[in-house]
């Protein structure tokens, strides 16, 4: 099973930048105060000429 | 904030020439492509139907009917909802249309060369990634198109917050280019051959651990996107809680990633490396149901929009299927349960299940929500015709999969028992014979939920007919959040 060899690290290496990327969705404070995020699409509808 | 429609206005316009493209081509893929399906499974109850042409029979053919609803049908439209959802969430018109333009024709020449060379026999071998390697790198370089024109448009969002449904697009943009990177290491040795660059178990590991996550980021994630957007806007609510859809992104891609060893249970693949496959498909269980139970109670309080919105019962009908088959899943992960479910056709339902329940439904939706909006228009030609495909598409699945399940366990049963003297209760043909009833009752299902998709396309031309293409101006942004 070599094949783990690289399947294991690779996958390591994906769970790191996905960590990453979770890190810069925390820092850019895209976590913080999201409660109206869920209506604004609600208020944005294409309207007719 | 709302957006007007402005014919011919540059500029401050949204982009929706692709998402129109993509959305109409979905709709003719989804024909081709259950059209095929319907086909082959009537080949599973009378053969004589590939009349002896080697390029109608069923091995050549039913790689082709999952690449065009997978790909082609489920393919087109994740890009129309994901290039419309983009732009309408950030507030911003699509970056570089051009290139977009140049994912549509390119990803159209992917479909159209593997409707030619997989029933000529041209194929890799490997299950949901046949394509011979002159194909695989052109859906290489579309993708390629596909994740910067998507992450450019995000890029320049008005909007400061990233909405959820973006980032289950963004993951199934970028995990499926890694995993159609590593999975598709080959070496060539002529025009239409080649070989992989891993051997035996090895290959099979790779091939699971893409064909797995190609129905985790592929046939979920993105999904989940059109889920978190068109659920909400159709009705007319916003998601029952967004911390939980937050929460649902973040954990479902963290297990994902390490399920696949589960599709090779009693194999040459290690014993460990099967359990840790189904210990994380076991786990998987608490961010799928996480997800459904948030979908569906976006309509807490507001039931009786699911009796008079038909486009509501697809959306909130295909979240039931994805609650079932990811209970189901994790269930036959549990190498006791594979013991009797594997290589039977219960694989064969539990997929279509999720294909046809949640992946099918939650499209229809999803694309019935979209394209009178596309058109100049709010509502679709006729209502009436899509309550009249939701039911007949739901009574199709029920009949489709209550038969393999039968078909499944009996098969199962069957293939374990054994006399008291060691030998074989049944032969294998015996088992075939027993499931012919079951292929005919599948047949129908599957007719019925073609017969569905028949009455989308008249509706869908109608609607188109009754339209126009118009340009929809994007609102000025007053304050960032």
């Amino acid at each position: 099973m070599d094949i783990l060899y690289l399947l294991i690290p690779f996958s390591v290496v994906l769970v790191l930048l996905i960590v990453a990327v979770f890190g810069w969705a925390v820092n850019d404070g895209q976590l913080d105060g999201f409660e109206n995020e869920a209506e604004r699409i609600l208020l944005d509808e294409d309207q007719a000429a | 904030m709302a957006n007007e429609r402005v014919p011919g206005a540059p500029g401050m316009t949204y982009e929706d020439g692709p998402v129109r493209a993509f959305a109409l081509a979905a709709v003719l893929w989804g024909v081709v492509g259950m059209a095929v399906g319907v086909f082959i499974a009537a080949q599973l109850a009378w053969p004589e139907l590939n009349f002896g042409i080697s390029w109608l029979s069923y091995g050549r053919l039913r790689p082709l009917h999952t690449n065009a609803v997978i790909f082609a049908f489920g393919g087109c439209t994740l890009m129309a909802t994901s290039y419309h959802v983009v732009q309408r969430t950030g507030q911003t018109r699509l970056f570089a249309p051009g290139l977009a333009w140049f994912h549509f024709w390119s990803w159209q020449a992917v479909i159209v060369a593997a409707a030619v060379t997989l029933p000529l026999g041209i194929t890799r071998g490997k299950e949901y990634a046949e394509l011979e390697w002159p194909i695989a790198l052109l859906i290489a370089v579309s993708w390629i198109a596909y994740a910067i024109v998507f992450f450019g448009t995000v890029g320049r969002r008005k909007i400061r917050h990233i909405y959820v449904a973006n980032w289950f697009f963004g993951a199934f943009i970028l995990a499926v280019a890694l995993l159609h990177i590593v999975n598709g290491a080959v070496l060539p040795v002529s025009l239409w051959k080649s070989y992989s660059a891993y051997a035996g178990v090895q290959d099979a590991m790779v091939q699971w651990w893409y064909g797995h996550n190609a129905v985790g980021f592929f046939l979920t994630a993105g999904f989940l996107g059109m889920m978190y957007y068109y659920i909400p806007k159709q009705a007319e609510r916003p998601v029952y809680s967004y911390r939980l859809s937050i929460v649902h992104f973040w954990a479902l891609i963290f297990t994902y990633m390490w399920a696949g060893p589960h599709h090779l249970h009693y194999t040459a693949l290690p014993d460990w490396a099967q359990s840790v496959g189904m210990i994380f498909s076991l786990v998987l269980l608490a961010p799928s149901w996480g997800g459904m139970i948030n979908g569906i109670m976006t309509l807490s309080g507001a039931w009786h929009k699911l009796r008079d919105d038909p486009i509501l019962k697809f959306l909130i009908v295909s979240l039931s299927f994805y609650g079932m088959s990811t209970f189901e899943g994790p269930m036959m992960s549990i190498k006791t349960v594979n013991a009797l479910s594997h290589y039977t056709d219960w694989t064969v339902g539990h997929v279509h299940s999720g294909a046809l329940g949640w992946v099918g439904l939650i499209s229809m939706g999803s694309l019935y929500h979209l394209i009178p909006r596309m058109f100049g228009r709010t509502q679709m030609y006729s209502k009436s015709a899509i309550e009249l495909h939701f039911w007949i598409a739901t009574l199709g699945i029920v009949l489709y999969i209550a038969a393999m399940w039968i078909a499944g366990v009996m098969q199962g049963l069957m293939w374990r028992a054994v006399n008291p003297d060691g030998t074989l209760v049944y032969t294998f043909v015996e088992s075939v014979k027993a499931t012919w009833p079951f292929y005919v009752t599948r047949l129908v299902g599957g007719l019925m939920y073609l017969a569905g998709m028949l009455v989308m396309v008249w509706n869908v031309v109608k609607t188109v007919q009754a339209g126009k293409s118009e340009r929809v101006r994007i609102p000025q942004v007053l304050a960032h959040a």
